[in-house]
């Protein structure tokens, strides 16, 4: 179990730190002095001529890469052009928000799906299992920015139970934090819920096709036993791969949630730094999500050696 | 041989359009080993499926199932109680040993499963301990160490002797065997034939042996029934039934194995004989006698179901040409 779990480690940090290489050259083929980009066309020479050396544009790029690459290590990427403020501590900030709704999201997406998908496999021979799959499909084609929109109109304009916009912080008042979360969690975990639900149900009607639980059948067990002793861990492994794509989507798709509901998530601050040429920031937050998608990976990875035992040997 | 464990009047087995099994009658007595052979889509496996109660949603059996020391007809009975008796009175051994164990479960725990299922040990370690012992009898080297494993570590070979454990394990009154060696290599079937028998043995439980290899029915079993369009059309002693079958279907399957040709002399290369023709798909039978199509003595007379001639002692037979000796029409004197 630990080597190859090792091995895994690795290649996580090599990716990381090829991709950082790959985001840095990204934004160095940019065409452009960033500072002449940050400043606007109507800047004069002399400011752009101070913010280059202010903030060492001019260096060769290794350095530079260096310098923001340590940077982004202990979470201090550098300030803002303009505004001069710190970039770390607003992604962190902004990052909290977005790992809030993505992780409510989530849950309450697997919360429906495991459920749901399980029935759906079970009763796919009588008439609510085909319905259920049906409106499934429902679910799977409405877009998340739609579900937002029409639930705001229904709940927040009409029956004025919730609030249609805005966030509040979970620790200054956990009331209106809850009403703040509710809407935008349904409308991604509805989308998502109804994905993941339909792959809960190809996984499950997969595994009761197998021998081992007519195996665990004939030994006494009821088939409703049988599937979840036998089938739940090995039904397992198609799920979590999707759960860690769905997790990767909702991390840089929530921005459009987070635009219907105006909640400062982090798809909110890379878009408001592109729009304000804040190319350093862009930069950090991009790195921030490659990170994390390459971390979600690994934890899918150091899942699947703890569920599947044949991947453990190390034999692939 | 003692008193009859499992008693199967007229089982039939049907989808919601398609029969699948009609008029299946036999009883296993405690201490005989009973085998059941037919081609492929011939009723086998859902003969024991039946019997289980392992039959999939959408397939549904009428007729009586009656196990010795239960009350009534099985066949009525709830899931729930169906379970409570699987795996512990009756117990099937499976054709397919390399997908039959949960390959997320270590063997040991698979095995100690059947015992704290059916409360036959009283704690998890002493099933435990107890399913090393059995890893042990159904003659796995160093048990500790297999009970540690994980089924894909295993080979066919010691998979199937698993399988076999856990069906052991609370010695069962009735062991179903479907094809328990069709998928191992041919050195490790006669091992786990012979393992399969002598545990059988032991515990003194009945034995139904389904197959389509003649050759094993003949080293492991006392009696034969021979299944064919989901029909028992011949059933009887082995050495009568292989020697002297009355049924066409029957010396069909006999001419086209081995066992018709054992003087061993070299013949010029010629076709194996075969049964004309192929087993027709479910519902496709025809009505009547159901190898009619592919009989070469069917006349009119076959179009009606034929009726079962007692040979005696639960042998019999099902035709209306019968072949032999005995049969006055002189029907299916044919050249092998």
């Amino acid at each position: 179990m630990i080597l190859p779990l090792v091995r895994r480690f690795g290649v996580l940090v090599a990716s990381v730190v090829a991709s950082s290489l790959v985001v840095f050259a990204f934004m160095q083929v940019l065409p452009g002095n960033p500072a002449r980009v940050a400043l606007g066309l109507n800047a004069s020479e002399g400011a752009v001529e101070r913010m280059t050396t202010q903030f060492g544009l001019d260096r060769p790029l290794p350095v530079q890469y260096w310098e923001w690459a340590s940077g982004m290590l202990t979470l201090d990427p550098g300030i803002e052009y303009i505004s001069k403020a710190a970039i770390g501590p607003q992604i962190a900030d902004r990052l909290l928000i977005t790992l809030w709704l993505v992780g409510l999201a989530m849950a309450l997406a697997v919360a429906i799906a495991i459920p749901l998908g399980v029935w759906m496999a079970v009763r796919h021979r009588h008439a609510d299992g085909v319905v259920l799959t049906a409106a499934s499909q429902i679910g799977v084609a409405i877009p998340a920015f739609l579900a937002g929109i029409v639930l705001i109109s229904i709940f927040a304009v009409r029956l004025r139970w919730v609030p249609s916009d805005g966030w509040v912080a979970p620790a200054e008042d956990p009331v209106l934090f809850a009403k703040s979360v509710v809407l935008p969690t349904i409308s991604l975990a509805l989308v998502q819920g109804s994905v993941l639900a339909r792959y809960v149900r190809s996984a499950v009607l997969d595994v009761l096709r197998e021998d081992y639980l007519r195996t665990a059948r004939a030994k006494g067990l009821t088939p409703m036993q049988a599937l979840w002793r036998h089938g739940s861990r090995n039904a397992a492994i198609p799920v979590v791969t999707v759960m860690g794509l769905q997790l990767a989507t909702l991390l840089v798709g929530a921005v459009v949630i987070e635009r219907v509901f105006v909640i400062p998530g982090l798809g909110s601050l890379l878009l408001d730094s592109v729009s304000d040429r804040e190319l350093l920031t862009v930069q950090s937050i991009v790195m921030v999500l490659v990170v994390a998608v390459l971390v979600i990976n690994f934890i899918v990875d150091a899942l699947y050696l703890m569920i599947d035992p044949r991947l453990k040997t190390g034999a692939r | 041989m003692g008193a009859a464990v499992l008693s199967v009047q007229g089982l039939g087995v049907a989808t919601t359009r398609t029969p699948l099994l009609a008029d299946v009658s036999f009883t296993i007595d405690s201490g005989e080993r009973v085998g059941l052979i037919g081609e492929s889509g011939s009723g086998k496996s859902l003969t024991a499926l039946a019997v289980m109660g392992l039959l999939s949603d959408g397939v549904r059996a009428n007729g009586t199932v009656e196990l010795a020391g239960h009350e009534g007809n099985l066949l009525e009975r709830p899931e729930r109680e169906m379970a409570k008796i699987r795996g512990s009175d009756m117990a099937m051994i499976f054709q397919e040993p390399m997908t039959a164990l949960n390959p997320t479960m270590r063997v040991g725990a698979q095995v100690a499963e059947v015992m704290r299922i059916h409360g036959t040990e009283p704690s998890k370690a002493a099933a435990k301990s107890r399913a090393v012992e059995l890893l042990d009898s159904v003659g796995l080297p160093d048990p500790a160490n297999v009970a540690r494993s994980y089924p894909h570590q295993l080979s066919g070979g010691q998979r199937q002797r698993i399988v076999a454990a856990i069906a052991l394990a609370n010695s069962p009154d009735l062991l179903i065997c479907d094809e328990p060696t069709t998928a191992l290599d041919v050195t490790v079937q006669a091992l786990v034939l012979d393992l399969i028998v002598r545990q059988a043995q032991e515990r003194d439980a009945a034995l139904l042996f389904i197959t389509h290899d003649l050759a094993v029915v003949a080293t492991v079993c006392e009696r034969v029934m021979v299944m064919y369009g989901g029909r028992i059309v011949e059933a009887g002693p082995v050495t009568e039934v292989f020697t002297d079958p009355r049924h066409h279907y029957t010396q069909g399957l006999l001419a086209a194995s081995d066992l018709s040709m054992p003087d061993g002399s070299r013949r010029e290369r010629r076709s194996l004989p075969t049964i004309a023709g192929s087993v027709p798909g479910a519902g496709h039978f025809p009505d009547g006698c159901v190898f009619r199509n592919r009989c070469e003595a069917a006349t009119e007379a076959c179009t009606e179901v034929p009726t079962w001639h007692d040979r005696g002692d639960g042998a019999g037979y099902a035709c209306v040409h019968p072949l032999g000796a005995d049969s006055s029409s002189g029907h299916g004197a044919r050249d092998d």
